[in-house]
């Protein structure tokens, strides 16, 4: 590195900017090699998808024969002669909905309440609620205690309860899908994001609440809407995209949990759609269609997200 | 003058009694009510067949066995593939996915934070844009990358994508960037260290927390996946999968269920218990500064 800059007979001011970062990228080529490796399979399986999926929704691409443009064809149909593609957007984004912005209230919510606590005893409650996020496959356990048959453990206390007389059919029954679902997506949104905010809490320099105490803050609630959260923005944001993505990518547990498709399609969303066409008919462009418009929806919310998360505090 | 409340001698402002109540009462009803179905689920597992058949169902156990882990063994032992084999699978996709998630994170994380190259920030805002997409936006397409490259039904399929996920580089970046500090790392540079050295000795010890949280979510990603449109083979499938299968088969293999299930949410349960202190130290590092 000395002898490059020993060489250097040119000092910055002399240099054009070109030049400058010419030179840079010469002395620090080490970062280029160190950054290679990742950068390009991360090019491979994310950035480029995401191109190719805008490409491919232009054209009637069946991976067998050579695709031809369609343009807007695709986004045609889909918002005008595809029902399913209409209930689906639908029912993911009342999931979105409900189950985005819920999960990251309770996120905090909950990492504020045990924010207080003794270090050990917070140990213990944040592994208590971080569980279920966790415990791999989790989302089985719920088929299990509201299996179909009298003795799963809801179906068994309701019946013992004398409140109902046959099994209810929980996860087939139009009723109980979506409600379920989204109940089983909450009990396991406590993750990431979770965490993070648990460290952004305790993070916060104390004497701000004393400053704020004797500038007049008079209760908690104060406290957390003029101290707490303003001092944590780098987090709410962080977590915020996590949960946002959680939200739209919850079709996965539905399918787990309900079966693809659902019965009478109540609780069928994009993910459903998306497999129907990518997996099933191989309609590739389609598919992409699909999977831009998904695309857009998450990027959608989170410039909203990050707009309303500005405001805090003020 | 209002008297000011303590807690164990110190003094705490704006707190009431009644809130403190309050969040406790909340705290305990919601605690109870997230670990219940985990509960739920080891007890059906030690449950031997007449009591998993009790009516109505009970939530302890009067004699525990260890028959429904048995049983998941020779259940699936008369399928040609065994349960080991899922085992096998699962461990074998979780281990080699997560280390070269660390060996290419940890190169690229340290570049980011301490190089000053042009087209890092460039990089690195990508990389916080990229956490917004979730998989169902790229499965498509990967599956066509995976297909053209070869690699469809193969181990590979699974583990190379996860070498480059992205949620563990963001967090290593934020906490290098945080906690090592750009005097030690030039002193070294001063002293002739290559950066690949500086990197390995200096840096990386520096930030263990991260590397454990690293581990702990590509582990804990790779070991609840079951893409089964990207490997068929039944000699390549996953745990996550074999759960499904033996679910599917109903009411009779409840017992079987709860404990496949068991198996699978106890190893990321007892590695989160370990390095807990480790994660919560990587998270305060983690937010996002536009």
């Amino acid at each position: 590195m000395s002898k490059n800059t020993l060489k250097q007979v040119k000092t910055r001011k002399e240099m054009t900017k070109a030049e400058w970062t010419w030179f840079l990228m010469r002395r620090n080529k080490t970062g280029y090699f160190m950054v290679a490796p990742f950068f390009i399979l991360f090019f491979l399986f994310t950035i480029i998808p995401v191109v190719l999926s805008l490409v491919l929704s232009l054209t009637n691409f069946n991976m067998l024969e050579f695709p031809d443009f369609v343009f807007m064809d695709n986004y045609v149909t889909l918002f005008l002669d595809d029902e399913y593609f209409i209930t689906g957007l639908k029912n993911t984004l009342i999931f979105a909905i409900i189950v985005g912005p819920v999960s990251y209230i309770q996120s905090f919510i909950v990492a504020w309440f045990i924010n207080e606590l003794a270090p050990k005893i917070r140990a213990i409650v944040t592994f208590i609620f971080y569980a279920p996020s966790i415990a791999g496959g989790a989302s089985m356990i719920w088929t299990v205690m509201f299996s179909n048959d009298s003795y799963g453990w809801a179906n068994g206390t309701l019946m013992k309860l004398g409140i109902i007389d046959s099994p209810i059919l929980w996860f087939k029954d139009e009723r109980f899908i979506m409600p379920l679902c989204i109940f089983v997506a909450l009990w396991m949104s406590l993750g990431t994001a979770f965490l993070s905010f648990i460290a952004g809490l305790q993070g916060i320099n104390k004497s701000l609440f004393e400053a704020g105490a004797i500038d007049g803050v008079r209760n908690r609630w104060q406290e957390l809407w003029y101290i707490t959260l303003p001092s944590m923005k780098p987090q709410l944001m962080f977590g915020a995209i996590l949960s946002i993505t959680g939200a739209f990518g919850f079709g996965g547990t539905v399918m787990s949990l309900a079966g693809h498709p659902t019965t009478n399609y109540v609780a069928y969303t994009l993910t459903h759609h998306l497999s129907e066409y990518q997996g099933t008919r191989w309609e590739v462009g389609y598919a992409s269609a699909i999977s831009f418009i998904l695309f857009l929806l998450m990027v959608g919310c989170n410039i909203l997200f990050s707009k309303l998360i500005e405001k805090v505090g003020q | 003058m209002k008297k000011l409340r303590t807690r164990k001698h110190e003094v705490v402002l704006n707190r009431s009694v009644g809130g403190d109540t309050a969040i406790t009462v909340v705290l305990t009803i919601c605690g109870i009510f997230m670990v219940l179905p985990l509960y739920y689920t080891i007890i059906q597992a030690l449950k031997p067949l007449d009591e998993l058949f009790y009516f109505p169902p009970r939530f302890y156990v009067v004699n525990p066995t260890l028959s429904n882990f048995r049983m998941l063994f020779d259940l699936m032992g008369d399928s040609w593939v065994p349960f080991s084999r899922y085992i096998f699978n699962t461990v074998l996709i979780s281990v080699l996915g997560t280390f070269g998630n660390l060996v290419f994170s940890s190169l690229a994380a340290y570049a980011l934070a301490k190089i000053d190259f042009p087209g890092n920030k460039a990089l690195f805002w990508l990389i916080q844009k990229s956490l917004m997409i979730g998989g169902t936006v790229t499965g498509l397409v990967n599956f066509i990358t995976l297909s053209w490259l070869g690699w469809v039904d193969t181990y590979a399929a699974v583990i190379v994508p996860a070498f480059a996920s992205t949620l563990g580089l963001y967090l290593m970046k934020q906490f290098m960037e945080s906690n090592v500090t750009t005097e030690i790392l030039e002193s070294a540079r001063l002293d002739g260290a290559t950066e690949f050295r500086t990197f390995w000795s200096i840096a990386m010890p520096m930030v263990k927390p991260a590397w454990l949280t690293l581990i702990i979510y590509a582990f804990q990603g790779l070991w609840g996946q079951g893409s089964t449109n990207l490997i068929y083979s039944e000699q390549l499938k996953t745990l996550n999968y074999a759960i499904g299968q033996i679910l599917a088969a109903g009411v009779t293999r409840t017992g079987a269920s709860c404990a496949s299930t068991v198996i699978m949410m106890m190893v990321p349960i007892i590695v989160f218990i370990v390095s807990q202190s480790n994660i919560i130290e990587t998270m305060g590092s983690s937010g996002m500064k536009d």
